[in-house]
């Protein structure tokens, strides 16, 4: 078991190696795909600390995905801001908003906050359609790539792979760190028995809310990026399906897991894909079947299916050693 | 001095008093037995005690200060820890992590700091888990560390209650039927950890059992609750010859704790 954590130890810097190298080896429409497969990463693991590690069930995560969005396209477009400096106040004006929406959804549990937060997916469109005047109505807002810094001799697809990669590697340290002490345990513990937990000292009311801002913030900067990298928002790319598609990542990925939120952006991304390839007829039927497949050969999601082969692989090996 | 002074508590469920009128106090280093039978309303007195449940009348004072006032997750920061009858432990942590979980309301850290592991968050951790760590080899749990709590058995998971609950430093523990589940052996080994929670660590004791025969055996003192109403309290000797707790627990005059012999 030792040596078997030993060899866990290694994929992150692994991965984060071959992450390294694959914008020098993929068609520049094949790197913004997984461009695309990083942002959504983020706005998982946003929405799988709420919905996984705390309980809180959110069909309504797209909305902060649009808030983040056009935070970034508004800054950019009105005052000329720096594009990097707004993905941190992204990030900041949903952690501020989700706190708020927190709070009021203490009263709700369950399918009932499930509820709350759909309400939420479905104004979102029109709300941004409203206010014309900043988020240029259904037109949405046009921005320009990001160039990339002079020097580095990159293309803008390139840069931004990077950015993103950046901004991922930081939020998922700070996401695993957040969550492997004293604030995750809370946040797990009120998922786990919510009663037990207030009788601890937990104050389950107060660790909610902050869930659901650092929930709403993850995704925040995920939908910044997202502005960045398509260089447009819509208010119609914001719809209810996106919430839904969030929350099919977090599960098929692995609910309570970090790295499910990887598998899980690479299912949103890359299986509607396959789906159009097998079947340009009925692509979502063939969607679903993916779905369903995956859900019955791996009820876990992703990584705890993974997680489960490899704690099996391990005591075969030892087993094996020892006979 | 009284540690815990409880004053004329009342509960109603509906139009059921739950609790009428209860006063009691337990003193400081004391081990005191609250018995009664089903339905007499012990739970529901500690879930007032833990501010889970909200009295209609009565006050409850902690060291001198109201507690009543008090929201639940402030109670094991005040120094009251508690276990459950039906055990509430969070099955997907593990042991270690359960009892680490007691630790929350002695320790500090907050989101941001955890988020971005500051050095102290660091040393606080390695002191949270070495003081978890101790009382697992205190409970004999030691061995069960790494295991998640689902799926452990429920004498075991017991254990891990009374190591979560003294994880909070509390000075007054609250424990509801440690013995459920136990047999002649395991009651015998709960008596005498029960003592040693006493007087090696300075925790005085408030128990809820069903089993007379540990409760007559380890208690200064037993108060005894019927139908809400505090019906007796004294030393254990006196409360087994009280003819009103042998109408309460027998309806007839047959002797409390002949069960347990």
């Amino acid at each position: 078991m030792r040596r078997g954590q030993g060899w866990l130890r290694a994929i992150p810097p692994a991965a984060l190696a071959l992450g390294c190298v694959l914008p020098f080896l993929l068609s520049n429409f094949r790197l913004f795909q997984f461009t695309q497969v990083g942002i959504y990463a983020i706005a998982l693991l946003g929405l799988n600390i709420l919905t996984g590690y705390n309980g809180q069930i959110s069909l309504g995560h797209g909305a902060f995905y649009a808030l983040g969005a056009y935070t970034t396209a508004i800054m950019i477009d009105k005052w000329n801001v720096p594009y990097g400096w707004t993905i941190p106040v992204a990030g900041l004006v949903c952690l501020a908003v989700g706190f708020l929406f927190g709070i009021p959804a203490l009263r709700l549990e369950g399918l009932y906050l499930a509820l709350a937060t759909f309400a939420l997916a479905l104004a979102v469109p029109q709300i941004l359609k409203y206010f014309e005047y900043w988020t240029g109505g259904s037109q949405g807002i046009v921005l320009s790539k990001p160039e990339p810094p002079l020097g580095l001799g990159l293309s803008p697809d390139q840069w931004l792979y990077f950015v993103t990669l950046g901004v991922l590697v930081v939020l998922f340290v700070l996401g695993a760190n957040l969550l492997r002490g004293r604030t995750g345990r809370a946040i797990v513990a009120i998922r786990d028995n919510p009663i037990a937990a207030q009788a601890m000292g937990v104050n389950s009311a107060l660790y909610k809310s902050l869930t659901f801002g650092v929930s709403a913030a993850y995704t925040g900067v995920a939908g910044a990026l997202s502005a960045l990298a398509i260089a447009f928002v819509a208010p119609d790319a914001f719809n209810v399906f996106l919430s839904i598609t969030f929350l099919v990542g977090i599960v098929i990925g692995g609910l309570a897991s970090i790295s499910g939120a990887i598998f899980g952006a690479l299912f949103i991304q890359f299986v509607p894909n396959w789906a159009q390839e097998i079947s340009k007829a009925a692509p979502w039927a063939m969607y679903g079947i993916f779905l369903i497949v995956f859900m019955y050969v791996m009820p876990r999601g992703i990584a705890g299916s993974l997680w489960l082969a490899w704690t099996r692989l391990a005591r075969v090996g030892r087993t094996g050693r020892a006979g | 001095m009284p540690i815990l002074t409880v004053h004329n508590l009342t509960v109603r469920f509906g139009g059921i008093l739950a609790l009428d009128s209860v006063s009691f106090d337990v003193d400081e280093g004391a081990i005191v037995g609250l018995i009664g039978p089903n339905g007499a309303g012990k739970t529901t007195l500690f879930n007032c005690l833990s501010r889970l449940d909200t009295p209609d009348g009565g006050d409850v004072r902690f060291d001198g200060r109201p507690i009543l006032g008090l929201s639940a997750h402030r109670i094991a920061a005040l120094g009251i820890g508690r276990t459950f009858q039906n055990l509430a432990l969070f099955p997907t942590l593990t042991v270690l992590q359960n009892v680490m979980v007691g630790v929350h309301c002695r320790t500090g850290s907050d989101v941001l700091s955890n988020a971005l592991w500051l050095p102290w968050v660091g040393r606080e951790e390695a002191a949270t888990r070495e003081r978890a760590s101790e009382l697992l080899r205190f409970l004999d749990l030691g061995a069960l560390a790494d295991h998640p709590a689902a799926g452990l058995p429920f004498g075991t998971l017991k254990r891990v209650e009374l190591a979560r609950a003294l994880a909070s430093r509390p000075r007054l523990l609250l424990v509801d039927e440690p013995a459920g589940g136990l047999n002649h052996e395991e009651v015998a080994t709960l008596a005498k950890l029960l003592r040693a929670i006493r007087d090696s660590r300075g925790v005085t004791v408030l128990l809820v059992e069903h089993h007379m025969g540990l409760v007559m055996q380890v208690s200064d003192k037993v108060v005894v609750l019927d139908f809400g109403r505090k019906i007796a309290e004294g030393r254990p000797a006196d409360v087994q010859r009280n003819p009103d707790v042998i109408r309460a627990y027998l309806g007839t005059d047959a002797r409390v704790g002949a069960e347990a012999v």
